[in-house]
C-alpha cells in the first residue's frame, strides 16, 4: 500500500475503466463507519468540485442528521467549455462509484442515484455498475441528464430524480435538509465523490500533499480557447500562466470558472479561492478559457452573454426578460454602440441578480460585470470605431 | 421576518409592489424588485399586516412569509 500511496497522486493517474484494473490499481472499496469518513474529509479539507466549493464534510454531516437520506452523484455538465466530469466518468467510473457508495454509507442513505448525461458517460457508468454488483452495498439508479446549461443546478437535479423535468425549482429549504420528496439529500459532483474515495483509501495527509495548506488537493480543469482543449489534473494554487503554458500566441486574459465565471488578466494569479475571491472569481467547476490578444474580448463576452440568455429555463421573469436585454446590450457594445451602454449593462446585471430560483442570473451578472471591468480598454476602442481584432473592425 | 418570492410562480402582475411599496419596487417588466437588494427582503414588524395581505392576494401564490430565526 505504501508504494501505491507514493505512486498515485490524484484521480487521473488512478483511473481505470474496468473493475479488474481498478481493483489492481486501487484495491476494494475502503468501507468506513460514517463518523470516520466525515472526520477524514474534514481533516483533508475537501471542497465540492462542482462549482460552489462548499466543504464536503459539512454537507455530509447535515444530511446524516436526517432519516431516509438520498444521495445523488451529479455528473451533469451543461457548461459547454467543460469536459472534466465526462472525462472522469468515462476513464474512472469506479472511482466515482466507490465515492458514491462511501457517501451513501456515511449518511445511511435509503436511495442512491447517479445523474449523468446520456451517451458515453451513461454507458461507462452502466457498464461499471454491472461489473460491481458484488461490490456495492447500495444499488445505484442511473438517471440521465439533459445537455442544457441549468440541468446541473441542484434543484434541477432533485427534480430529475423525482421524475420531473430537470429544471431549477423554487426551494424554501436547503437540499441537504429537504431535497428529493422532502428527504435529506446529498447532491455531490462526481469529481468530489472520486476525491472522497481516494481520501478514504490513502488518508487526509496524502490528499494534503498537493494543493495549498488552506485549499488542499488537486482539481480537474478543462482548458480551451487559445490553447488546445483538454482536461488536466492540477494542484489547487497552480498559477494560471503555468496551466496555459501551451499557448502559442500572447494571451490577453482567461475566463476562469466557465461562462458564469470571471476574466483574469494577470496570468500569475494562482488558481485558488484565496487568490480569486479578491478579483471576484472562483475556480468554479474548473473551466479555463484562454483569450489571445488578437481576438476581441468584447465580442467573446457578447457571444457568451447571448448563449447564457438562450439557456434561461424561462421560468423566472427577471431571467427570462433581463438576460436577453443584457445580451442585446452587450452585443450593441461589441458592435460599437453608444457611450451609455456599459452603464446600462451594469444596471441590468444588478437588476437580475438574486432574482431567480437558481444561480443562472447571478452567474450571468457576474460574467457581464467582469467583462465590463476587464475589457474597459476595448470598450473605448470600439467607441472610436476600432477593435483589437485584426480581422474585425 | 422575510418575504420569500417563488420566481418560478411569479407572473409580474404587480399587486405586491402596490401593497408593499416600502419593500418592493418593480422592474421594467413588472416583476418585483426587493428594495433592500436581498434575495428574501426583510419585513419590518409594522409592515407585517401589509405583507400578509400581499401573500394572501398574490394571484399566482408566489409569496410566502418566513420567520427569521
Amino acid at each position: 500500500m505504501t508504494a501505491l500511496v507514493h505512486k498515485i497522486t490524484g484521480l487521473l493517474d488512478a483511473a481505470a475503466p474496468d473493475l479488474a484494473t481498478h481493483l489492481a490499481r486501487n484495491g476494494p472499496v475502503p468501507w468506513r463507519r460514517s463518523a470516520a469518513l466525515v472526520g477524514e474529509l474534514r481533516e483533508a479539507g475537501l471542497t465540492g468540485r462542482g462549482g460552489a466549493g462548499f466543504p464536503v464534510w459539512r454537507k455530509i454531516s447535515t444530511v446524516a442528521e436526517g432519516r431516509s437520506a438520498v444521495v445523488i452523484g451529479n455528473g451533469a455538465e451543461g457548461e459547454p467549455a467543460s469536459d472534466k466530469d465526462h472525462t472522469l466518468l468515462v476513464r474512472a467510473p469506479h472511482l466515482v462509484l466507490d465515492g458514491l457508495q462511501l457517501a451513501a454509507e456515511a449518511v445511511r442513505a435509503a436511495e442512491v442515484y447517479l445523474y449523468v448525461p446520456i451517451g458515453p458517460a451513461a454507458d461507462a457508468v452502466r457498464a461499471a455498475l454491472a461489473e460491481r454488483t458484488q461490490w456495492d452495498a447500495m444499488p445505484v439508479t442511473v438517471v440521465t441528464a439533459p445537455g442544457y446549461f441549468v440541468a446541473g443546478q441542484e434543484s434541477a437535479v432533485v427534480a430529475a430524480v423525482e421524475g420531473r423535468p430537470a429544471l431549477p425549482a423554487d426551494r424554501l429549504e436547503l437540499t441537504p435538509r429537504a431535497g428529493v420528496h422532502g428527504r435529506p439529500t446529498l447532491v455531490q459532483n462526481v469529481e468530489t465523490l472520486a476525491h472522497t474515495a481516494q481520501i478514504a483509501r490513502y488518508g487526509p495527509a496524502w490528499f494534503r500533499r498537493r494543493g495549498t495548506a488552506e485549499e488542499p488537493g488537486t482539481f480537474l480543469v478543462t482548458v480551451s480557447g487559445a490553447v488546445p482543449r483538454g482536461v488536466r489534473e492540477v494542484p489547487i494554487g497552480v498559477p494560471l500562466g503555468e496551466l496555459l503554458a501551451g499557448a502559442t500566441t500572447g494571451l490577453r486574459a482567461a475566463l476562469v470558472g466557465g461562462y458564469h465565471g470571471t476574466w483574469v488578466s494577470d496570468l500569475s494569479t494562482p488558481l485558488s479561492r484565496k487568490a480569486l475571491v479578491p478579483v471576484g472569481g472562483s475556480i468554479g467547476a474548473g473551466v479555463v478559457i484562454a483569450l489571445d490578444n488578437v481576438h476581441c474580448g468584447l465580442k467573446a463576452a457578447a457571444d457568451v452573454t447571448r448563449y447564457l440568455a438562450g439557456q434561461s429555463a424561462r421560468q423566472c421573469g427577471p431571467c427570462r426578460n433581463g438576460l436577453p436585454a443584457l445580451a442585446a446590450t452587450m452585443t450593441a457594445l461589441a458592435d460599437g454602440g453608444g457611450p451609455d451602454l456599459p452603464e446600462r449593462a451594469r444596471k441590468l446585471a444588478d437588476l437580475v441578480e438574486r432574482r431567480g430560483a437558481c444561480g443562472h442570473p447571478d452567474g450571468t451578472a457576474r460574467f457581464v460585470r467582469s467583462s465590463l471591468a476587464v475589457f474597459g480598454d476595448e470598450i473605448a476602442r470600439h467607441q472610436r470605431g476600432t477593435c483589437v481584432a485584426r480581422s474585425g473592425r | 421576518m422575510r418575504l420569500h418570492i417563488d420566481w418560478t410562480a411569479c407572473d409580474g402582475r404587480g399587486l405586491c409592489t402596490e401593497l408593499l411599496p416600502e419593500v418592493l419596487a418593480h422592474d421594467p417588466w413588472g416583476f418585483p424588485v426587493p428594495r433592500d437588494g436581498a434575495r428574501e427582503p426583510a419585513i419590518h414588524p409594522e409592515l407585517r399586516a401589509h405583507a400578509e395581505r400581499a401573500v394572501r392576494l398574490c394571484p399566482t401564490l408566489a409569496l410566502r412569509l418566513r420567520e427569521t430565526s
